[in-house]
């Protein structure tokens, strides 16, 4: 919850301190790694720790915590590292106007991730899946004065949005087929929900999911285009934290949907493809951080085809390679925003010989690369030789897996290099501005993951104890012992590593003449999901704009036509549908003047559809008036007469005031064939309120209401007049509100008259639109 | 005696209706006219109908003597019979004005809020 | 509408269609009326007199603008509702009192101060509606 606390206040200390808030802010990260680590003794140790509290037990929902070695692992990654990130941006964003709400989002986000790794229920784990989303969208979209920047912020939040939706779809369809809402008892009815009929429907969902968050393809094209946003955000959000939320849920339910058939196959099908496709496109990059992003999509894959191949080797090695990744890809990023930072550009084609210049950086970014390369003493050296331990010994299929892992790898470690250490050597070339060392808080993020890549390395075993056997135990779901250390050893692994790095050295010595053959292929491939996010985006925008104009056409006459075809179906249909049409009433005693009146009315209604004239219609609209003003005071009504008749007399007055100035003759200009439609539509809808009324009116009354108002009128609210007493004292509120509408009607018919100065200017810009 | 009386609302309704599906302003708010007393009888006609028999207590007693005209729905109706004509005056004065501002009386002609095309919305982000 | 005998008839018409708006307000507790009947005959009385003599002849005679008397009438009504509150009764609860004055005995309420507020309501807005719309046959 810190995070979210600190979220609130850092834009106030932001201003209150400037760009060195983020010292400060650094320590809600420290606060919560130092809590996390506290727990590391007795997740080390096998067991686990969990809480909650009910939300809506009649729901079976609650809020609950979980943390095995798994949750932990990630939590510390995300704190440590933020730690080092909010460091990093109090110097990268050193002047921006908005670097409270910067620091506001990061500490957002990082507050969801950590909720996402930590949480027990469903419902948890999806709303925190979703917060995640939005603080990515809120962070790429950070320097929303650029259209590129919106498109990639929304594009993220889409794809990923629309991911959380499959996710949320999966996640429903396992508590049905388990009934389980929480992580931790899923992972005990593993069995039930893989013999399931709904296990694949589940699954496809879920990576559904999973897959769009870790950007796998082809899925894949959010994420370079994510770079878009700062720096910190690139390292943090797209590298090292976010995007790995994905490769969690995978590891997260390895233990209780894995083993299948269907789980060994697409996990490492769509990972081996999204390694290949991401170094392949890695290659054609430039600008340093789209190389690093699409290595990290590269890595991504690396990690999922890893975490569904199985084995224990494999989880082994995708619990090191998760760790490993984590420090040297977001020490890259750091790098790679510090070279921006203080030469101004990012073109690798461009940079030449910072040695001398930015000689911290350079040494952290040689440590990150020397890791990501997997040379050994560093610790991606131990995740290479367990992934290659892993899949060393392939059978059938899975050796183009091991191709696959073995081109990637080497063309990784050429694009690691490639950023780390070609901006350094060679001679200096011209940069856009005259390129030094940053300040302690540009560097120490870089020099500190870089170093502790190293260090992790060297005393592997205490890592392994506390981190890589635990996740590894937790991803397996039975105890896993992580033993390998940094001393090499002979055998295939090794063997396949030195080949990895021949091939890496080539790649990186003949990095410019692959990439043009990528330029080459890419241009004769000329699309990519990429530019289908687009079409798909303007088509949706075409449809609901045709849409619209079907539904919402601007034609008054034709919503009316609408709404009275519906009103006369609810009228009608289920009188009939259930049979409960009225019984044919009798022709009831009437005396001759009361079937005067009502002919009176029926031919003023009648004269009123007929007219031809305005003379005609309002004479005829008075008498209909006055004649359902008679039938009130005939039928016991005299207070409604009254009303009736003064308000016929002003509508005459005011009709005939408004209509010998409108100078329209009512007379009806519709086609005959429109006339008999109107008429039918007019006619069910007028059948149907009668039908309703006799239905109604053969019921038996309930006169409760009636009664109780006449009993207590006089000897409650002192009045005989019992009509008057409901209205100003039983009633009185509704009366106070009901006069109040009159006012306000008044008021607005004042302002409509008086508005009559903007009329010339409002003919105009009518005129120019015509 | 409530039977004629539904026929009666029956053909206020589809008499206002009718006026109400009309393209022309004028026939539209003679429709609405029509419309609030057919709603009115309505519900008049659902407190059932009694003959000349005012709600009303006579001096000296506390309750009335023997049955009257259903007081609830006669209130309801007073109210709303004020409240309809104001909104009729509005709705006149409204569609004179936009008479003399847009020069139809058409309601297809009326396209100041909804144009015919107004184009498709922006393509950019 | 400029025939004498319109013209002389209508004070005549206007005063008595006023008092008998009065009377019927007042009456309507007991008896058939109230205040939305007797604000309307009083409107429509205005709307007489505009008629005949023209709308500032009774902008003139009413004095306030009737927008305010409308307003004035709502704040009654709903001040009305307000002494219930003193004594602990929920709002727009009827209080009644009968003093006596000069040997008669009147009945004063709170629910005749809601009553006059509605007609005054009634009276303003209709008025104005109509005056507004006389108004425009001479600009």
């Amino acid at each position: 919850m810190l995070p979210f606390v600190g979220a609130l206040f850092a834009p106030l200390l932001t201003r209150v301190m400037k760009h060195n808030a983020g010292w400060v802010l650094a320590a809600v990260p420290l606060l919560v790694f130092v809590h996390f680590a506290g727990m590391l003794g007795i997740v080390g140790s096998g067991a686990t720790v969990s809480a909650g509290f009910d939300w809506a037990p009649s729901l079976g929902l609650r809020f609950s915590w979980y943390l095995d070695g798994l949750s932990l692992t990630f939590a510390l990654l995300i704190s440590g590292i933020g730690i080092l990130i909010v460091i990093y941006s109090g110097g990268y964003l050193k002047g921006h106007p908005h670097q409270g709400r910067f620091f506001s989002f990061i500490l957002l986000f990082m507050g969801a991730m950590l909720g996402l790794v930590v949480s027990d229920s469903f419902l948890m784990l999806f709303v925190y899946w979703e917060l995640t989303s939005i603080t990515s969208f809120l962070l790429i979209g950070f320097d929303h004065g650029r259209e590129a920047s919106r498109r990639a912020a929304l594009q993220a939040l889409l794809v990923t949005g629309l991911g959380g939706l499959s996710l949320l779809g999966g996640l429903l369809v396992i508590s049905q087929a388990t009934g389980v809402n929480e992580l931790s008892s899923l992972l005990a009815a593993g069995d039930a929900l893989r013999n399931s009929p709904l296990y694949l429907v589940a699954l496809i969902l879920v990576l559904g999911g999973a897959f769009t968050k870790s950007a796998q393809f082809p899925f894949h094209f959010w994420l370079p285009n994510a770079m878009e946003a700062p720096t910190p955000v690139s390292a943090y959000l797209h590298s090292a934290t976010m995007v790995k939320a994905g490769v969690y849920l995978v590891m997260r339910l390895n233990p209780a949907m894995g083993d299948t058939a269907a789980w060994e196959t697409i996990l490492p099908m769509f990972g081996g493809v999204t390694l290949a496709v991401g170094t392949l496109l890695a290659v054609r990059q430039t600008d340093l951080k789209l190389m690093l992003a699409y290595t990290t999509v590269a890595s991504l894959g690396l990690l999922v085809m890893l975490t569904g191949f199985g084995s224990d080797k494999a989880i082994e090695a995708a619990a090191l390679y998760l760790i490993a990744h984590s420090m040297f890809k977001g020490a890259l990023f750091m790098v790679a925003g510090l070279i921006d930072h203080e030469t101004g550009t990012r073109d690798i084609t461009g940079l030449r010989g910072l040695r001398k210049a930015m000689p911290v950086t350079f040494v952290a970014a040689m440590l990150a690369a020397l890791s990501m390369g997997g040379l050994p003493l560093f610790f991606g050296f131990l995740a290479k030789e367990e992934i290659y331990a892993a899949l060393g010994a392939p059978e059938g299929w899975q050796a183009a897996l091991l191709v696959v892992a073995i081109c990637g790898n080497a063309l990784m470690f050429a694009i690691g290099f490639a950023v780390a250490l070609r901006p350094f050597v060679g001679a200096a070339a011209k940069a856009p501005k005259a390129a030094h060392e940053g300040p302690m808080s540009l560097w120490l993020g870089p020099v500190v993951l870089g170093a502790s890549g190293l260090a992790a390395a060297l005393v592997s075993p205490i890592i392994h104890r506390f981190f890589s056997s635990p996740t590894a135990s937790a991803v397996a779901g039975s105890p896993v012992d992580v033993t390998i250390s940094t001393i090499p050893h002979l055998g295939v692994p090794l063997l396949l590593s030195g080949l990895t790095v021949a091939l890496g050295v080539a790649a990186y010595l003949g990095l410019d003449r692959l990439r043009g053959a990528m330029v080459g292929v890419l241009k004769t491939i000329g699309w990519g999901p990429d530019q289908g996010f687009d079409q798909a985006l303007r088509g949706l925008l075409r449809l609901a704009t045709g849409l619209t104009r079907v539904i919402h056409n601007g034609r008054l006459d034709i919503y009316m036509t609408v709404t009275f075809i519906a009103v006369a179906a609810a009228l009608l249909l289920p009188m009939m549908l259930f049979d409960e049409l009225p019984s044919i009433p009798s022709i009831p005693e009437f005396r001759f003047y009361e079937w005067g009146v009502l002919a009176i009315a029926v031919i003023g209604v009648a004269a009123v559809v007929h007219a031809r004239s305005r003379l005609t219609a309002i004479v005829s609209l008075g008498i209909q008036g006055f004649a359902v003003a008679l039938l009130y005071m005939l039928f016991g009504a005299p207070d409604l007469s009254f009303t009736q008749f003064m308000v016929e007399t002003l509508s005459v007055v005011i009709l005939a005031l408004v209509m010998t100035r409108l100078r329209l003759a009512p007379t009806d200009h519709r086609p005959f064939g429109q006339k008999l439609v109107d008429m039918a539509i007019a006619g069910a809808c007028g059948a149907g309120f009668a039908l309703l009324l006799l239905k109604v009116t053969q019921l038996p009354f309930d006169d409760r209401l009636s009664q109780f108002f006449n009993t207590y009128s006089k000897t409650i609210a002192h009045g005989r007049n019992v009509v008057n007493v409901i209205i100003v004292d039983f009633r009185g509120l509704d009366t106070l509100g009901e006069i109040a509408v009159v006012m306000v009607t008044g008021l607005a018919i004042l302002a409509l008259v008086r508005i009559r100065s903007k009329k010339v200017e409002v003919r105009a810009t009518v005129a120019e639109e015509a | 005696m409530e039977a004629v009386f539904a026929i009666l609302v029956g053909l206020f309704f589809a008499a206002s209706i009718y006026l109400m599906l009309s393209r022309h302003i004028i026939r539209i708010l003679l429709g609405v006219v029509l419309f609030g007393n057919a709603v009115n009888l309505l519900i008049f006609t659902n407190g059932r109908i009694m003959r000349e028999v005012p709600p009303i207590i006579a001096e000296g007693l506390d309750v009335p003597a023997g049955a009257v005209a259903n007081p609830l729905p006669q209130a309801l109706i007073l109210t709303a019979i004020v409240i309809s004509f104001s909104f009729f005056a509005f709705l006149l004065v409204l569609a004179y004005r936009a008479y003399q501002e847009i020069g139809t009386d058409d309601t297809d002609g009326m396209r100041v809020a909804e144009p015919a095309d107004d184009g498709l919305p922006p393509m950019g982000y | 509408m400029q025939t004498l005998i319109f013209r002389t008839a209508t004070p005549f018409l206007t005063c008595l269609m006023l008092m008998f708006s009065v009377f019927v307000l007042l009456r309507g507790h007991n008896e058939p009326g109230g205040g939305f009947t007797g604000g309307l005959i009083a409107a429509s009385a205005f709307a007489i007199h505009g008629i005949a003599f023209g709308v500032p002849a009774v902008r003139r005679a009413l004095y306030f603008h009737p927008m305010a008397i409308a307003g004035f009438g709502l704040f009654a009504s709903a001040v009305a509702g307000l002494p219930s509150l003193l004594f602990g009764m929920p709002f727009l609860t009827g209080l009644w009192s009968a003093p006596s004055l000069f040997g008669m005995s009147v009945d004063l309420s709170t629910v005749m101060v809601f009553d006059i507020g509605v007609y005054l309501v009634v009276v303003g807005s209709f008025t104005s509606i109509a005056l507004a719309l006389e108004d425009r046959e001479h600009d």
